[in-house]
């Protein structure tokens, strides 16, 4: 059981100083970056991408292409699977298929 | 002998009676959504996905070759209702020093009808995957998971995998800040191969914050059969937002038996990008312990205590192939052992058929 412990302890340290360098990372970007922010305005987020990426990728990462074909059926199917409001699932059809 | 050659025969024709069941299904399902789905418009095409791949396993010192194909068919038949079916066909090989024993499996993994009765609510009808815990609906296909085995606890919950009857679920709220969802479910019993169910019911629900990407939810289900044992389970999943760092847990609770897993992974996406040689790769690990207060041979786990550590490392190539290695020690009162596993995956995507 001790050798339990030790992984548990190690995988806690490595998790805290991924996210904590990710974070500082991201951090300084954005501090660099926040003059050009005051001058430029930063374009609105597109809301099927940001539906994409907080539903879809929670499980997995997207393929790496598919027909426009089958847009609205791949839709369909996340609609089930992932639990998603008519509104959101048309959201993401539109991120697909500007 | 002429007995034992007669009883070889006929094994032979009943596992390719339950391999025809099986292709007869997906047959009908392919058949009755191509057949009956006028409503084939521009973007609303039926598909075909799934993974094949290749997986070598060692455990305890016996190898397995498992080559393995799990198609997905989903075609929309009206604007509001949709069929959708997956299986999952493997032929095992075991090595035995003069050749290789082999064995064969086929199962319908899940054949659903989806009516979208309203925004809020999608009504499902058929043979449905158990949405008890997460694992089984969102990360079990071979293209997902990240392990070749399943979590220890999985079957707590989820009986058979699979539940036969209607499913209520749906979003319930979402907005920029907040988005909760629910499943709620009644399943049949069923002794039939290929829809083999237990009587139950149950529901889940999930609340998700998108700004830190954190879900938790909670899930109970009640077997109405046998033991009528309670299921109680929660989760939590952290994906932080800029980072490639993801973790998924899960603890379930049943009369004679408890436990939990989680798993952490890193795309090291940071250095080069995700299309780097050193980007693609995938560092994975996942601990699991389960916890026995008492014997029970229903409930599909371990006799014995269990405890066990998986180090992986995943490899993005090109083209939605993955390779997965991983190595697990686990340890048990039954004996402590190593896994060593492999495995290449090829997930596909395309339509049913060709269109201009």
């Amino acid at each position: 059981m001790k050798i339990f412990k030790w992984i548990l302890l190690w995988q806690i340290l490595v998790a805290s100083f991924v996210v904590l360098a990710q974070s500082s990372t991201t951090s300084a970007t954005q501090t660099s970056r926040s003059q050009k922010q005051q001058v430029q305005k930063q374009p609105p987020v597109n809301d099927g991408e940001r539906i994409f990426t907080q539903n879809c990728s929670r499980c997995h990462n997207a393929p790496d292409g598919f027909s426009p074909r089958i847009a609205g059926s791949v839709v369909r199917h996340m609609r089930v699977r992932a639990n998603l409001s008519e509104k959101d699932a048309q959201a993401v059809l539109r991120f697909f298929n500007p | 002998m002429a007995l034992f050659v007669k009883t070889l025969k006929l094994y032979q024709l009943r596992s390719r009676q339950k391999r025809g069941v099986c292709v007869r299904w997906l047959h009908i399902a392919l058949a009755a959504s191509l057949l009956f789905s006028p409503l084939v418009y521009a973007q609303n095409t039926p598909l075909i996905s799934g993974g094949v791949g290749f997986f070598t396993s060692t455990n305890g010192g016996n190898t397995t070759y498992i080559p393995a194909i799990s198609p997905l068919i989903q075609a929309p038949i009206t604007k509001r209702l949709q069929v959708e079916s997956r299986a999952y066909l493997l032929d095992a090989f075991f090595p035995n020093g003069k050749g290789y024993d082999t064995s064969h499996f086929v199962a319908l993994t899940y054949l659903q009808a989806s009516y979208f009765a309203n925004p809020h609510v999608t009504v499902v009808g058929g043979l449905f995957l158990s949405p008890f815990g997460t694992y089984t609906e969102r990360l079990s296909p071979i293209w997902i998971s990240n392990f070749q085995d399943a979590p220890l606890i999985v079957p707590i919950g989820t009986g058979t995998g699979a539940g036969l009857g209607g499913m209520l679920r749906g979003n319930a709220y979402s907005n920029g800040k907040v988005s909760i969802d629910y499943t709620a479910y009644f399943s049949a019993r069923s002794a039939n191969q290929q829809f083999n169910a237990s009587r139950s019911t149950g529901f889940r629900v999930n609340a998700y914050l998108p700004k830190p990407r954190l879900e938790m939810g909670v899930s109970y289900g009640r077997l109405l059969q046998g033991t009528n044992a309670n299921a109680v389970g929660f989760h939590v999943w952290w994906l932080p937002p800029n980072t490639a760092f993801k973790m998924r847990s899960e603890y379930a609770h049943t009369t004679h038996v408890q436990g939990y897993w989680f798993e952490t992974d890193y795309r090291l996406s940071r250095f080069g990008g995700t299309e780097s040689i050193v980007g693609r790769l995938e560092p994975v690990f996942r601990m699991q312990q389960t916890f026995r207060n008492a014997p029970d041979a229903t409930d599909g786990l371990s006799a014995q205590n269990t405890q066990r550590a998986d180090f992986g490392l995943d490899y993005y190539l090109p083209h939605n192939v993955r390779i997965n290695t991983s190595y697990s020690r686990q340890f048990s009162a039954s004996g402590n052992r190593n896994i060593w596993q492999t495995g290449i995956v090829y997930r596909f995507l395309f339509p049913a058929w060709r269109g201009k």
